[in-house]
Order: structure tokens, then sequence, then C-alpha cells
């Protein structure tokens, strides 16, 4: 009786200590593709795709509920670059390449409320309490938190011009096809 | 000399007989002049001068931005009448920020610039150093700041200096006037830029049809027994650097990489002419040899353009249009660019003007590729065009890359040969255009990360400090009373209440 007690207790003692060192030294991290497509979103947790974050985003993306072309910010290289690391096929042409946008602050109208520069999740708009606030172009992702904020409505997401060094010759398949 | 053979290439007609003949002409001023800050590849130069100020010719108006930069001197004597946009020397028609200059017609250089009695007594750094401040860059029509290739010496063992004297596009003459008129410049500038290399042998490439630039490069080059002119065959293209090398050495540039790889620099003569003015006389480059010429041209010419004088004003001086050209073409026939109007200002790297009849342009309607391979065999570099472009046609540009695409130069050998009158070349600008915009926008997703990364950062340590502070509050409430500083008297003492 004491024998068969004391031999089952052990039984169980033994395997329950195997089995919650393998939950600790064997665990699953999740699906590893989740953190490579993460690394090739963004990051900037704009929220345009529709996803609370980039993580959530990235996790859609693995299980595959969400396309390769998820992500609007990320245009056509994101895409790409997700298709292949998911293994699948990218309808380009789905993609409407939006034209890549900049805030920019109208100096006449802004009061320096400071709301636009404390959402931004790059630091592109510097400012301070009653100072104009001025945007970094090399640094906005043209997300349009900061847009959306403005009590004076004094933010304009501007299309970037092309310049001389970003210039390049048109496709010749659409241009006379 | 024993030359080699390079692969592929074309023969176009060269029709510089239009112009060859021509003595270099200076060009009279003309009533304003629109000086780009940025002439160069790299970061454009920012003003110097001030509206309405008056400058004197060779003074500093654009000052470099970096090393990779070059900056920009009064062309003339006059006053500043602006800082502002305007239409850029480029296919694009984008404007640019460009200096108006008002010439005051009396063309007087700026006091205090002096040449150096003996350039071979200078260190290689202050040759780099004055080329640089002379706002010298690559006259062929790359434009890359000269002074950094001259500071290649430190990151290669150099052996040759190659001037490129091949000027393989049809049309164009200037550097064959140049080394015709002014070999001993030339001859000058180049030894000098062997000094700075720290490279013995010098060899001057000059195609065939150029028989009296030979004559006076050698004549020239006679005294100096480590100086060699290579009588190169005429063959487009003959000028393209590797491929110049390539005939020369008998060795071919590694893929995506420089002649200096294989230990040689190659310099166009016109660079060599600036440096030999910037080094024996102290003068900026101010100006430069263009050739006016194509069968739309009443009489063409070779012109010594103050930079920044308006294309119009050089064509007026050619007698204007026989005939209404069908296209206006910067640079040669084979690799310009057409030119967006006549208003735009002759730059740095502009060395040629041509006005072309329709007879002279290939304008007939694009037809499906037969695959005939006609491109296969005329492609310099070795590559398939006809299915690079098909990748390209198709939106597939990693494709395009994997098949050669970053070692395509550009040339347009293929669409000149090809029966169909397919743009391969066109579709190869906008492959590599398209492949450069998606570097920058992988770039900027690299940099928005790390603000991000930065910002989430600073954002953690306030939080962790408010925390801190608080707790510090809660352990001890007089102590810690006045430490939130910022707040006033009065805020304080309600969050010590509350607290």
């Amino acid at each position: 009786m004491l024998a068969a007690i004391g031999s089952l207790s052990l039984l169980g003692l033994v395997l329950g200590g195997i089995l919650g060192l393998a939950s600790r030294y064997l665990k699953v991290e999740g699906n590893p593709l989740t953190a490579q497509a993460l690394a090739l979103l963004p990051g900037s947790q704009c929220g345009q795709c529709g996803y609370v974050g980039c993580g959530q985003a990235a996790e859609a993306l693995t299980a595959g509920t969400a396309p390769p072309t998820v992500c609007p910010p990320g245009g056509r290289a994101v895409a790409e670059a997700l298709g292949s690391l998911l293994g699948k096929t990218v309808d380009l042409a789905g993609v409407a390449e939006k034209a890549p946008t900049v805030a920019h602050v109208n100096e006449n109208l802004c009061v320096g409320c400071t709301k636009c520069f404390k959402r931004c999740p790059t630091d592109a708009i510097m400012g301070a309490n009653n100072m104009i606030h001025s945007v970094f172009a090399d640094a906005c992702i043209g997300c349009e938190k900061c847009f959306e904020v403005c009590p004076t409505e004094c933010i304009e997401m501007r299309p970037v011009a092309p310049t001389l060094q970003t210039w390049f010759w048109p496709n010749p398949a659409l241009a006379t096809a | 000399m024993r030359l080699f053979k390079i692969r592929g290439g074309v023969h176009p007609q060269d029709r510089k007989q239009l112009a060859a003949g021509q003595a270099i002409e200076d060009l009279p001023l003309a009533p304003l002049l629109h000086v780009p800050l940025q002439q160069h590849i790299g970061n454009p130069a920012t003003p110097a001068v001030r509206r309405g100020q008056r400058v004197a010719k060779g003074e500093l108006i654009g000052q470099a931005q970096g090393p990779m930069s070059a900056p920009v001197h009064a062309p003339t004597s006059g006053r500043v009448m602006g800082i502002g946009s305007f239409p850029a020397h480029h296919a694009s028609g984008l404007s640019v920020r460009t200096i108006t200059l008002q010439p005051d017609g009396e063309d007087r250089w700026v006091e205090g610039l002096e040449g150096v009695p003996d350039p071979f007594a200078l260190t290689p750094e202050e040759i780099a150093a004055r080329v640089a401040a002379a706002g010298i860059v690559g006259m062929g029509g790359a434009t890359f700041p000269s002074a950094v290739k001259l500071n290649l010496r430190t990151k290669y063992s150099l052996h040759t200096l190659v001037i490129n004297g091949a000027e393989c596009e049809p049309y164009l003459t200037c550097d064959d006037r140049l080394m015709r008129e002014h070999a001993e410049g030339v001859l000058d500038g180049a030894r000098i830029m062997a000094h700075a290399l720290g490279v013995e042998r010098i060899i001057i490439g000059i195609e065939n049809n150029k028989p009296e630039a030979q004559d006076a490069m050698t004549q020239a080059a006679a005294p100096f027994p480590t100086v060699s002119v290579a009588h190169l065959p005429m063959r487009f293209p003959m000028g393209s650097e590797k491929h110049l090398v390539q005939a020369i050495t008998g060795q071919e540039t590694p893929a995506r990489g420089l002649t200096a790889d294989i230990g040689v620099v190659v310099h166009n003569p016109a660079t060599a002419f600036a440096v030999h003015q910037a080094l024996r006389l102290g003068w900026p480059l101010v100006a430069r040899l263009v050739t006016v010429s194509g069968a739309a041209i009443n009489r063409p010419r070779n012109l010594r353009v103050p930079l920044g004088t308006p294309v119009q004003h050089l064509i007026d001086h050619c007698g204007g249009f026989r005939e209404e050209p069908a296209r206006l073409v910067s640079g040669g026939p084979m690799m310009g660019s057409p030119l967006p109007g006549t208003r735009v200002p002759i730059v740095k790297g502009s060395n040629g003007v041509l006005a072309l009849t329709a007879a002279e342009i290939n304008a007939a309607p694009r037809s499906a590729c037969i695959r005939c391979g006609s491109c296969v065999t005329a492609c310099p570099c070795g590559l398939l065009p006809l299915n690079m472009a098909a990748h390209a046609r198709a939106g597939d540009l990693e494709g395009t890359v994997r098949l050669g695409l970053m070692d395509c130069i550009g040339c347009g050998s293929c669409s000149y040969v090809c029966p169909s009158h397919i743009p391969l070349a066109q579709f190869f600008s906008y492959a590599k255009g398209e492949m450069a915009a998606r570097g920058r926008t992988k770039q900027k997703q690299t940099e928005t990360r790390r603000l991000i990364e930065q910002r989430t950062e600073r954002i953690e340590a306030i939080q962790r400090a408010k925390r801190e502070a608080m707790a510090a509050r809660k352990r001890d409430p007089k102590a810690a009373a006045p430490a939130p500083a910022s707040t006033s008297a009065e805020q304080s003492a309600d969050s010590h209440v509350a607290a």
C-alpha cells in the first residue's frame, strides 16, 4: 500500500518536473515568420493597414488572413519583400502606389499647441508650447497622424516633388504603347 | 602601341565634319547668366552671395556641401539679380536653385587669383584641394567631382592615368578642338593629375578619326618618355572608360567595379585642361567648350561658353536654325538627353548642343521583338538586352538586375541596332531609376525604424523618471516637494496635497 503510494507519487513528481522543464526549455516562440515579417514592416504603428499596429499586421500576414500588399506606406518594395518571405505571389497591379506625401505646417495658422509633435512616431516635427512647429521632410513618413489632430487644420499633406536626384525616366512601355 | 579588342559596339556615322573644322570661338556674353548651384553629382552648393551683390569673375558664389560636392564661381563680373528656381539643364525639365547674374560687360577677374609656379612641388593633397576649390568636375558629361577621383590613390594601388580623348559620340568635336589647339595645356594638366595620383604612366587615347589631335598630342608628349598616345580604332562606345581601359591595357574592369580596381584612373581632356588652368593660373572653372552642331543648325561651331549662358544664346550665335529641329539634344546623339527647352543654361557637364532634323533621328514606330540577337552582338558589356527589356516591361525588375542591369553602361548601342526600333536603352534607364528609388525607400525605412526606436526609448525613460519621482514623493513628501522645479509653486502645493 505505502510502496504503491510512494512509487506513484515519485513517478508523478519526476514526470511533472520533466514536463515543467520541457515547457521552459523547449518552448515554441510563436511563428518565427512573424518576427521576420515584423522586421520588414515600417514599424511606425500608423494603423493604415487596419490593424492596431505593425505587430498585429505581421501576425495576420503569417496567419494568412492579410495579403502581402497589406502595408500602404510600404508600397511595392515592402509588398514584394513580404511576398518572397511568405512564398506568395504578389499581385502588384492591385497595389495603388500612393504618391508619397510629407506633412507641411502652414505657419500662418499654427498656434503652437504641441498636439502634432507629441503624436509624430518619428519625431519629425519640431516645436514647443506657443511656438510655430515645423516638419523635417526627410524624417516624415506621411502617416497623417499629425494631420488628424491639428485643431486649426494647418497641416497639409503635400506630395513629395521629384528633384534632380530622385527623378528618373518613366517606363517606356507605359509612355507610348 | 599594342591595343586589345573590345566586345560589341556599333559604327554610327560620326558626322564630325560638321564642326571639326571650326576653330574654338569665344561666345560673347549673354544679357543674363543663370548659374545653377547643382552642376555636379553629389550635394548641391549653397549660395555664398546675396541678391544685389556685385561679384567679379571667378568669385565664389556657391559653397560646396561636404566632400561629394563642388563649389560654383561667377562666370563673369556683374551683379547678382536673384537666387531662385530656374529650369535645369536636365531632361526632366525640373527646376533647380540657380543664381542669376547680370554681366556688367567688364569681364573683370577677381583679385588674388594666383597660380602655382611649380605644381609638381605640391603634395598630392594640396593639388586635390586646389582642384576641389576650383570647382572642377568630370567634364565629359558625368560631372563627378574630380578631386574625389584624384584622392583614389589612398584606397587603390594605381599605375596609369588614361586621358579619354576618344570622343566616340558622333557630332561632338569640342575635345578634338581642345587637344588640337591647347595640346600643351591638356598635357600639362594630365601630368599634374598624374603627380596627384602618384602614377608615372600617362596614356592619351584618341580615336583614328582625329588625326590632327593625335599629331598635336604626340608632339606635345614628345619630351616626356612616360606619356604615350594610343591610336584607337573608331568604334562606339570606345569612350566608355571601362572599354577604353580594356582596349589600352587588355584588362577588364570587374563587374560593378571601378577602373581603379585594376589600377587605372580615367579623366577627360577638358578636365585635364581645367586642372592646368586651376594650378598654373589659379582660374576656377567658369567656362567650357561646347559643340553646337546638327543638320538643323545654320553654322555649326565649337564655342568657349561662360557657364550659365542660355542655350538659345549659343544657337543665335550659330545663325539660328536652318529648319525647325525635330529634336534638341544635350550631349551626343547616342547617350545624350533631350533638352526641355532653349532657356536652360549651359552647365559644367554640357559638351554639346545638337539640333537634329527628322532625317537624323530614329523616329520609326516600335514593333515587336523578332529575337534576331542584334542587340546581343552590339552590347559592349556582354549582356542580353532583349531579355533584360522583356523583364523590365513585365515589371520584373529583380529579373532585370539578375541579368546584369547594373553592368549596363547605358550606351544605347542596343537601341541603335534594333531593327524593331525598341527603346531598349530607355527600358534600362527606367529600370535603373526605379531600382535606385527602391533603394532610397529601403534606406528611409531603416532610418524610420531607428527614429521610432529612439522615440520609444525616450518616452519609456520619461515615464520611468515620472514613476520614480512619484515613488520618491510617496516615501518622503516633504523632501520631494521642491523636486518638480518646472511647475509653479501653486501646482506643486496641489500635487503635495494630492500625494
